[in-house]
C-alpha cells in the first residue's frame, strides 16, 4: 500500500496498532479531539471502520459515543483531527453520507408532514430552489415504505409514537441513497417491533454493499447485530470484529467498575476476565 | 370612505401593516427556533445606536439613525453569538446580558448628552408616530394615480415596503435551508448547508426588520408582532408554510383593525380623541394570540417533548 496523508500520523505514534487506513474504508478516523470547555469528550481518537459492515461504537454514558460521530461528520467543530470517508475528507463525501441523529435532538412539535421530514433527505440534490421531480417525490414514498411507514405520509410529526418518529428518520436517511449510514443510538426508547424493523433495513443495506456505524448502548443485541466494535471512553479502548474484540477484558476497560460481572456473564462473552 | 381617509388613514395603516409583516415573517422562524425574545432584544438595543448616530452627526434624519440602529443590531447580534457560544450558556440567557447592557448604555448616553433640542425620547422609542405618517398631498383616490401626489408620499411607506419585499424574497428563496436549519440542525449540517449562516442570516433580517420598523412605528409593535401573529398562527395549523400565510393575515389583520379602533374605537364609546395606534395595533395582536389560544385547532400539543441530546 502507498503511504497516504493519513500514514504521516504513524510517525508520532498516534496510530497505535491500527495502521494506516485502507484508502476504502467508509469512514477512518485520526487523532480525532473534541473540547466541551475544558474537558475533552474524545480524545485523539483514531477508528477505522470497515466496508460492507455493521459496526457498533459502544462505551458508557458521556464516553463521546455521540460526539465522536458528530464530530466525525463536522455538526460539531472538532480540535484537532483528519476524517475521511471512502478515502476522501468528509466536506467532500457529503453525497455519499447518510444521517440519522438522535430522535431527541430535534423538536417533535416542529409543523411539518411525516413525508416533508423523509423529503429532507433529498434537499442536497433538489438544491434550494429546485423543484421536487415527481421521481423523487415517489422515492420519498417509497422510503417511507421500506420502514413500514406508508400510511402515515401525511400525518403531523408530532403525533408519532417514539419508533415511529425514529422509522421516518431512517427513511429520510434511506432517501439520501448513500453508501455510509451513521446513526445515533437508533433503538433508544423504541419498541421491540421498530427495532426488529430498523435492523431488517440495515442488515439489507449492509447486503447491498453499504456501510453502516451505529452508536449503540445495548450490549446484550451487539453480538446478535454487529459484525464491528468500536469501544470508546473519551479515549479509543479497542476495535475490531464483534467476535475478537467484544471480550469481558475490553468490556472492563472501557467501562471499569460500572459494569457488574454478574452483566457481563449474562453477555456470554468469548474469553474469561484475565 | 373618501378623500379624509386618503390623506388620513392610508398610509399610516399601509406603513402598519407593511411593518407588521417585516416582523412576523422572520418571526415565524424566530419562534420555532425559540429565539422569539430576539426581536425584543432587538428593538432595546437599537436605543444606543440611534443615540450614537445623533451624537455623531448632530440631526435627528432618518438615514443617519438607521445605519446608527442597524450598526447596534449587527454589534448586538455579534455580541449575543460571542457570549452564546464563549460562555456556553443557552441563547436566551446571551441575550438577556447582552441587550440589557446595551440599552442601560444607551439610557446613559442619552442623559450625559444633550439631547433636549431635538425629538429624542422614550416616548417616541416606544409609540413611534404612526398617526403622524400621513399623506397631505392627497386630495382623494385618485391621488394615487397621480405622480405629483405620490411624490409626497411620507419616506417611511417606501422604505418599509422595500424592506417588507426583501424579507418576503429572502424567505422563499432560502425557505429549505430555513425549514430544515430549524428543525434539524444537526442533519442539515451533514447535507452541507451553512446551518450557523441561516441562524445569522435570520437574525441579521429580523434586525433590519426591528429597525426599519422602529423608525416607522416603534419598538411596541416590533415585539408584539414579531411574536403575536407567528405564535397566534402556529395554533391555526400543523404546516409551516400554512402557518407563515395565516402570520402575515394576522399581522395585517392587527395592523388594520389596531389603527381604525384606536382612530374610531374612543369616539363609537362616546369618549373623545383617539388612543396611540401602536399601542392599539400590539393589543389587537395580543387579542388575536388570546383567541388563537382558545379556539385554534391545533392548540394541543402532542408526542414527545424534545429532550436534550446526550453525548
Amino acid at each position: 500500500m502507498t503511504p497516504g496523508p493519513l500514514s504521516v500520523a504513524a510517525q508520532d505514534g498516534r496510530l497505535l496498532d491500527s495502521g494506516a487506513p485502507p484508502p476504502d474504508s467508509p469512514l477512518a478516523i485520526r487523532g480525532l479531539t473534541v473540547s466541551y470547555g475544558e474537558r475533552p469528550a474524545v480524545f485523539s481518537v483514531d477508528a477505522t471502520f470497515p466496508a460492507r459492515a455493521m459496526s457498533a461504537i459502544i462505551g458508557p454514558n458521556g464516553a463521546g459515543k455521540s460526539t465522536l460521530l458528530k464530530a466525525a461528520l463536522g455538526v460539531i467543530p472538532r480540535v484537532t483531527g483528519e476524517v475521511r470517508v471512502f478515502g476522501t475528507p468528509v466536506e467532500r463525501a457529503r453525497d455519499r453520507i447518510a444521517y440519522v441523529p438522535q430522535r431527541a435532538s430535534v423538536d417533535w412539535d416542529f409543523p411539518t408532514t411525516v413525508i416533508d421530514v423523509v423529503q429532507m433527505g433529498l434537499y442536497r440534490k433538489v438544491g434550494l430552489l429546485g423543484r421536487m421531480s415527481g421521481a423523487q417525490t415517489r422515492r420519498a414514498q417509497d422510503c417511507l415504505a421500506r420502514v413500514g411507514m406508508a400510511d402515515f405520509a401525511p400525518r403531523q410529526i408530532g403525533q408519532l409514537s417514539g419508533g415511529q418518529q425514529q422509522r421516518v428518520f431512517l427513511a429520510r436517511a434511506l432517501a439520501q441513497d448513500a453508501d455510509l449510514y451513521l446513526l445515533d443510538e437508533p433503538f433508544a426508547g423504541v419498541d421491540a417491533a421498530t427495532e426488529r424493523a430498523i435492523v431488517e433495513v440495515l442488515k439489507l443495506l449492509r447486503a447491498q454493499g453499504k456501510a453502516v456505524v451505529a452508536v449503540h448502548h445495548d450490549l446484550s443485541t451487539v453480538r446478535g447485530y454487529f459484525d464491528h466494535v468500536f469501544l470508546i471512553n473519551t479515549r479509543r479502548i479497542a476495535e475490531g470484529p464483534v467476535a475478537t474484540t467484544f471480550t469481558a477484558a475490553n468490556l472492563h476497560a472501557t467501562y471499569g467498575g460500572r459494569l457488574a460481572v454478574a452483566q457481563l456473564d449474562a453477555l456470554a462473552l468469548a474469553g474469561a476476565v484475565p | 370612505m373618501g378623500a379624509e381617509f386618503v390623506q388620513f388613514s392610508l398610509t399610516p395603516m399601509l406603513i402598519g401593516a407593511l411593518a407588521a409583516i417585516a416582523c412576523a415573517l422572520p418571526g415565524n422562524f424566530l419562534i420555532l427556533r425559540r429565539q422569539a425574545l430576539i426581536g425584543d432584544a432587538i428593538s432595546h438595543v437599537v436605543l444606543p445606536g440611534i443615540v450614537v448616530a445623533f451624537l455623531l452627526t448632530g440631526t435627528v434624519a432618518a438615514l443617519p439613525m438607521l445605519i446608527g440602529a442597524a450598526g447596534a443590531a449587527v454589534v448586538a447580534v455579534v455580541l449575543i453569538e460571542g457570549v452564546r457560544r464563549l460562555g456556553r450558556i443557552e441563547p436566551g440567557a446571551a441575550m438577556g446580558v447582552v441587550f440589557t447592557t446595551l440599552f442601560a448604555g444607551g439610557v446613559l448616553l442619552l442623559e450625559q448628552s444633550d439631547t433636549s433640542s431635538v425629538h429624542l425620547d422614550v416616548e417616541h422609542a416606544l409609540m413611534g408616530n404612526l398617526e403622524s405618517l400621513i399623506w397631505l398631498g392627497a386630495s382623494g383616490w385618485g391621488s394615487l394615480a397621480d405622480p405629483a401626489a405620490l411624490a409626497q408620499l411620507p419616506p417611511e411607506l417606501g422604505r418599509m415596503a422595500l424592506v417588507a419585499a426583501i424579507i418576503g424574497l429572502l424567505t422563499a428563496v432560502f425557505w429549505r435551508w430555513l425549514k430544515i436549519a430549524t428543525f434539524d440542525e444537526g442533519f442539515a449540517r451533514t447535507l452541507g448547508i451553512p446551518a450557523a449562516g441561516v441562524g445569522f442570516g435570520l437574525v441579521i433580517t429580523s434586525a433590519v426588520a426591528a429597525v426599519a420598523a422602529f423608525d416607522a412605528v416603534g419598538s411596541i409593535i416590533v415585539i408584539a408582532m414579531f411574536i403575536c401573529p407567528p405564535a397566534a398562527a402556529r395554533l391555526m395549523t400543523n404546516r409551516l408554510g400554512v402557518q407563515v400565510a395565516w402570520s402575515l393575515g394576522f399581522a395585517v389583520l392587527s395592523a388594520v383593525l389596531g389603527y381604525v379602533l384606536a382612530g374610531y374605537g374612543p369616539l363609537w364609546l362616546g369618549a373623545t380623541g383617539a388612543v396611540s395606534a401602536a399601542g392599539m395595533i400590539a393589543i389587537v395582536s395580543g387579542v388575536i394570540l388570546g383567541l388563537a389560544c382558545v379556539y385554534g385547532p391545533h392548540r394541543a400539543r402532542q408526542g414527545a417533548a424534545a429532550e436534550p441530546a446526550g453525548r
